[in-house]
């Protein structure tokens, strides 16, 4: 932040210069510069003049610093930001696109509101359709912010280079503060979100607030004293505190300056009591943030890690009053049955007494044994009911209804296996019957042929077999006839 | 710690109560000492209790008179 407030002083002698360049520009020169400057003056259009004074600003001007309070600023519906900073002589158009917006922040966008000084830096420009010129905003801060900065970075080097940041100086705090100092403001924000919170995460906190200013010259003065004083109750005839937080509500960097202050890191550092600090919002870090003993983002979240959660508390309260309880009884459980052994031998012991105690024992032990016998027999019960579930499992029926199912199935596959070789055989029959039906003497007869056979139905191979008188059949196709040899016509011979 | 302490603060009595508890587990205590820290736990159990659900919420403030002695006043939270 330095470099932005040798920024600031650099750019204002660059406007001085840049005033210069404009001076030197010549707008009778026009774009054509050979041209004879007696001849017909050079005309423009208005679009290309427009161009040449935007390239001439920025080209001349350029990137600048510039001060001055806002007025009627306006956030357009494309969600671009347009206002006018002026001062009691001028003003200045500027434009805020939407996307650098978005860029900067809430912190640095709350900064433009109206009647508010600002410094912007940003890029001079001209808005071509209008003609007008105007500064597109890159950033803002507030006035004398550059300046604070430096302030702030100086002190934070030097108090670090003293060692008063290192962690090894910290302390811790105290997990359960039953009195907790306060050094704020007793109208801010801060005590009461302070306040709100600790009150609902746990009652019976103590809480003592030392007023002080929290902004403005001397309040860092203030805060100091407070914390000196609450450092050492007995100065104040108070009782002692077991943690001192020191907070403000969020704010400009001006309005938290108090807070970087070299006497309040003094004041903390020196405290022997262990300090928070919750100064502004989780963005903002102060130097008292850097020497306490431990930063808390905002006042409620200081509450937050100064009051552990009584709920929790309780339950684990609980949780160690039965722990307690347990380990006691378990002990005592312990004792008594040692005792009791003890006792026992003792009266074991006494012959007097034995005698009772066999007779007791024996009572005690026909008992049992009565109680063993009903036992034993009930568990004989149970075991044959178990025994006879099982049976029922094995019974002769469902083997029976088992074999059955085999059976069928077995018979089914069968029957198929039956079926298919007699199909085979059969048709194999067929093909034979085929084949010897085309041999079969039948057909020959009816090509022509005549089968001879005797009476007795033998086939007559050979005539020579037969002599006059014999009785032949002869079967034709269509039938048979019956014939005689005859004597043969002259002597025989065939 | 384990003595008299006059006045023990939240803290070291839930650090103290978890030392008896864990001290009683391990088994190994003389039965006097065992009721002896019984009894200063439960105690400790009781104190905590008493100061968590505590109803009060004391808000003070300090004031300085004009001599710049303080004193300690309640403090009336501002409207929100």
């Amino acid at each position: 932040m330095q470099s932005h407030f040798d920024q600031t002083v650099g750019n204002q002698s660059k406007i001085g210069h840049c005033r210069g360049v404009q001076l030197d520009f010549d707008l009778r020169s026009g774009p054509k510069s050979s041209s004879p400057p007696a001849a017909v003056p050079e005309v423009f259009r208005v679009v290309d003049l427009t161009r040449k004074i935007r390239e001439l600003l920025e080209k001349g001007v350029g990137d600048v610093w510039v001060e001055g309070e806002v007025s009627n600023f306006k956030r357009h519906t494309s969600g671009h930001y347009y206002f006018t900073l002026k001062d009691s002589l001028s003003r200045l158009a500027c434009t805020l696109f939407r996307g650098q917006a978005d860029r900067l922040g809430q912190k640095s966008l709350g900064r433009l509101r109206d009647g508010v000084k600002v410094q912007l830096f940003g890029r001079i420009s001209v808005y071509e359709s209008q003609g007008n010129y105007q500064i597109i905003v890159q950033k803002v801060q507030e006035c004398g912010e550059g300046a604070l900065q430096a302030k702030f970075e100086e002190l934070k080097q030097r108090l670090s280079g003293e060692g008063l940041f290192d962690p090894k100086r910290k302390r811790p705090l105290p997990k359960y503060p039953r009195r907790i100092g306060v050094v704020t403001s007793p109208t801010g924000a801060a005590i009461r979100d302070f306040l709100h919170v600790l009150h609902r995460r746990q009652r019976g906190i103590s809480v003592v607030i030392y007023p002080t200013r929290v902004q403005g010259k001397g309040a860092a003065a203030e805060i100091a004293g407070a914390l000196r004083a609450l450092g050492v109750p007995a100065s104040l005839g108070i009782e002692p505190v077991d943690v001192i937080v020191v907070t403000r509500g969020g704010g400009s960097l001006e309005d938290l300056w108090e807070f970087n202050e070299e006497t309040v890191a003094r004041a903390i550092a020196d405290c022997p009591v262990p300090v928070v600090s919750a100064v502004g919002h989780e963005i903002d870090f102060t130097i008292s943030d850097f020497v306490a003993d431990l930063r808390a983002p905002t006042p409620s979240a200081a509450a937050e890690i100064l009051s552990a959660d009584s709920e929790e508390l309780l339950r684990h309260l609980a949780q160690m009053s039965s722990r307690l309880s347990r380990s006691i009884g378990s002990r005592l459980d312990m004792i008594r049955q040692g005792l009791e052994g003890v006792l026992r031998t003792v009266l074991f012991s006494e012959p007097a007494r034995r005698l009772r105690e066999h007779q007791q024992t024996l009572d005690h032990l026909s008992e049992g044994l009565e109680r063993e016998v009903t036992t034993w027999l009930q568990t004989r019960r149970l075991t044959l009911e178990r025994i006879a579930g099982g049976l029922r499992f094995h019974s002769p029926e469902r083997r029976i209804s088992e074999a059955g199912h085999f059976l069928e199935v077995s018979k089914n596959a069968m029957w198929q296996r039956c079926d298919e070789g007699a199909r085979r055989i059969r048709s194999c029959l067929e093909q034979k019957a085929a084949v010897l039906g085309a041999l079969s003497p039948s057909a020959a007869l009816a090509r022509g042929y005549t089968l001879t056979l005797d009476p007795a139905g033998r086939v007559i191979r050979q005539a020579a077999a037969l002599k006059e008188g014999d009785l032949l059949v002869t079967r034709f196709a269509d039938g048979s006839v019956r014939s005689v040899v005859s004597p043969p016509p002259d002597g025989g011979g065939r | 710690m384990g003595q008299k302490s006059e006045k023990p603060t939240l803290e070291s009595a839930m650090q103290r109560i978890t030392a008896i508890v864990s001290e009683m587990e391990a088994g190994d205590l003389p039965l006097e000492t065992l009721i002896v820290r019984y009894e200063e736990g439960v105690g400790l159990v009781k104190f905590c209790q008493e100061k968590l659900t505590a109803a009060e919420q004391k808000i003070q403030i300090i004031s300085r008179d004009a001599t710049g002695a303080a004193a300690l006043t309640d403090f009336e939270e501002p409207d929100a």
